[in-house]
């Protein structure tokens, strides 16, 4: 009898222990209390938009599209947490960069273009470079002269809007061509946006990566002991520069959907505190924030669930500048509760108390 | 052999904080030289460095604090939302309740200590990253300071208004202007604050039992156990005294500005961990000093303030200035650890 019991404790215990708890019971506790506030959350329409072509709208909607950025992001930085235990908090200031580079591509030096100076591919391929030129930056401070994640990428933290201010001689081009704002937006008859398809194809590309090269386990092996990886023939120096470039290609793809959508750009407001978001994503997706194993897909659900929190808070009336409140103390709450001495405190606890259930029992 | 054991044990001897600290100040005094000799101007005057004092108070007190942080082997980066919603606070307490100095001080020491016991307690004792906990509260900070008051305002308080325009004159450094009439130098009580603070550190981590473990914990928290340091407790302080120096800041600032706004002291953290770091603290812990500090901040005030009458007055220009120069040196930092190692093998 007692066995029986055990049996479905542990069963209790794997669920619980598994890494997708926390972001499951996340989205029921978010669905719960949307549901119980206003129904209508749930409902989508399909509607016509000002172009007069059919699109799609509603909270789940505006949940996917606005996490699509966020959930690419997520992916570098889960890699980047795995492969060096830090963070990298200059990603928004790095999307700034990236789009302005694009911006002066595509207008050309121009604030106000007739038409776009440059194919948008171009200016899209020169971004990608800026950002990976950027992750270089990151990757060889922290990779060749160990110095801590946080602190070496808060140099482009601080920097980083300077920077992008700079390029575009502190001024605002605006991206002439209606395409340009595909990107952001919705292609003329898809009603789904553009940006859950990017999302995708992002995610089907680092799968099969995953998938087929070894790119996983040799991030996973550097986070967990990097002189024991290299004792292995592994180079950890590369793989966390390497980490530290991919990162710089996702912030890249996030910064054409960011410009995307405005068609334009404001160097101190982009992408502000999304790097907040993209470490809580990695938080929440049950990822130790001090490197070694990780779980891509817990990530990339984390991103849609922080969209999910900011969606219900402003649906809560909560105004955005506040919203950081909010997200600091769900992640006080949760790096409390993945804490290795929490957690053992809260074990020993519940060993406590199961001698007097087996007492019970017997 | 023997030579060169004598050469790395010199090396080892000098790549401590001693040299660190004699590079920043060669470079403070190199830098003031030259913007006398190239700019001339506003800099052969007294008044400009007491300028750039009473301009950067509040930095020196939030950048002592980092200082103790990073020697225990932390770091804090919430000073700067610290410093707003203390100033934001302080100007809602003032002006909207009808409030007294006392009360707003009350306030501004309420909030660091409030910060240093949550934060402190997170790191010292749940032992989770300071980074993580330091960003979550920084973005609670700034949060929080909007909800308190939205739209940013100048305070109308009598009294207040009336300690903030107290200056203080130094005597002898003043100078005969245009007119020919002697203008004396002064400085801001914020000032005063700042230099008391420093003093008090300064002997606090060299001659006291509390400060010589801040530096046992940082070097190597190991031995600092074995020693019979409190290790859990050392850092809590560490995190309990920065937190309070942000509080104390926090109200030098607000002394300085005169105002509430969500967007004061934007990056501060950043300044404090760059003056820190130029002023020879490592940031792998247990090497740092006060002094080191104060003239962190002052190199750093410099270079902006020569920035900006070079004529480059863009506020981009400031902040990429001060982000190269925490890169060089935290290179020159990563350049003499390796030296060292390699030294000691």
């Amino acid at each position: 009898m007692s066995k029986k019991k055990s049996g479905g404790l542990g069963k209790l215990k794997g669920f619980v222990g598994n890494q997708l708890f926390i972001p499951f019971i996340a989205i029921v506790i978010l669905a719960v209390v949307n549901l119980v506030h206003d129904p209508a959350f749930f409902k989508v329409v399909l509607g016509l938009n000002n172009a007069g072509y059919p699109v799609l709208s509603g909270s789940l909607i505006t949940i996917l599209d606005y996490g699509s950025e966020l959930a690419i992001l997520a992916i570098g930085m889960t890699l980047v947490t795995a492969a060096s235990g830090g963070q990298d908090i200059s990603v928004g200031a790095t999307i700034a960069i990236a789009g302005s580079a694009m911006l002066r591509v595509l207008c050309g030096g121009n604030t106000r273009p007739d038409t776009i100076q440059a194919p948008i591919i171009v200016a899209f391929i020169v971004a990608c470079i800026v950002g990976m030129l950027c992750g270089m930056f990151n990757g060889m401070l922290v990779a060749y002269f160990k110095i801590q994640p946080m602190i070496a990428t808060l140099i482009l933290f601080t920097a980083g809007r300077s920077i992008a201010a700079w390029i575009n001689n502190n001024e605002l081009p605006i991206v002439p061509d209606p395409k340009f704002a595909y990107f952001g937006g919705f292609i003329p008859g898809m009603p789904v946006p553009t940006t859950v398809f990017i999302a995708a194809a992002c995610i089907i590309v680092i799968a099969l990566v995953l998938k087929f090269t070894n790119l996983g386990l040799y991030t996973q092996a550097v986070g967990i002991n990097g002189s024991s990886s290299r004792l292995n023939g592994i180079n950890p120096t590369f793989i966390k520069f390497l980490s530290f470039v991919i990162l710089g290609l996702c912030v890249a793809v996030a910064a054409l959907i960011k410009v995307s959508r405005l068609s334009t750009i404001n160097y101190s407001v982009i992408a502000k505190d999304i790097e907040m978001d993209a470490i809580l994503a990695v938080a929440l997706g049950g990822n130790a924030l001090s490197g070694g194993k990780f779980n891509m897909w817990a990530s990339i659900l984390g991103a849609y669930i922080i969209q999910f929190l900011t969606t219900t808070l402003y649906k809560f009336n909560v105004k955005s500048d506040a919203l950081a409140a909010y997200k600091a103390v769900v992640v006080i709450i949760l790096v409390v509760f993945s804490a290795p001495v929490v957690r053992d405190y809260i074990s020993r606890m519940a060993k406590r108390f199961a001698p007097a259930a087996k007492k019970e029992a017997a | 052999m023997n030579k060169e054991k004598k050469n790395s044990s010199i090396f080892t001897r000098i790549s401590d904080t001693n040299l660190l600290l004699a590079i920043t100040i060669v470079i403070f005094f190199l830098m003031y030289l030259g913007a006398i000799i190239f700019q001339g101007g506003g800099f052969t005057k007294p008044q400009m460095f007491f300028n750039i004092l009473n301009a950067n108070a509040a930095l020196i007190i939030t950048s002592c604090g980092m200082s103790i942080v990073m020697i225990a082997g932390g770091i804090d980066i919430s000073v700067g939302g610290v410093v707003a919603l203390v100033s934001m606070c302080c100007a809602v307490y003032l002006d909207y309740h009808d409030g007294n100095i006392v009360g707003s001080i009350l306030i501004a020491l309420g909030i660091g200590l409030a910060y240093g016991l949550i934060q402190g307690f997170l790191v010292a004792y749940l032992d989770i990253q300071p980074f993580i906990v330091s960003l979550a509260g920084m973005f609670f900070a700034r949060g929080m300071t909007t909800i308190v008051n939205t739209a940013p305002f100048n305070v109308a308080n009598e009294t207040f208004n009336k300690l903030k325009d107290t200056r203080l004159n130094v005597p002898g450094m003043g100078s005969v202007n245009k007119k020919g009439i002697y203008v004396p130098a002064y400085v801001e009580i914020g000032v005063v604050v700042a230099l008391l603070i420093v003093i008090v550190l300064f002997l606090t981590l060299r001659y006291t039992r509390l400060g010589r473990s801040f530096y046992a914990v940082g070097g190597n928290k190991q031995s600092a156990l074995m020693l019979g340091i409190n290790v859990k407790r050392t850092k809590f302080i560490s995190h309990l005294i920065c937190s309070i120096l942000a509080g104390i800041g926090g109200y030098v600032y607000f002394l300085h500005v005169g105002s509430g706004s969500a967007s004061h002291a934007m990056g501060m953290e950043m300044n404090a961990i760059a003056s820190s770091i130029i002023g020879g603290t490592m940031l792998t812990g247990g090497v740092g000093n006060i002094i080191g500090t104060l003239f962190g901040v002052l190199s750093l005030s410099t270079i902006q303030n020569i920035v900006s009458s070079a004529g480059l007055d863009q506020a981009w220009w400031t902040g990429i200035t001060i982000a190269a120069m925490l890169c060089i040196f935290l290179i020159i930092q990563s350049v003499i650890m390796a030296q060292k190692k390699r030294a000691l093998k």
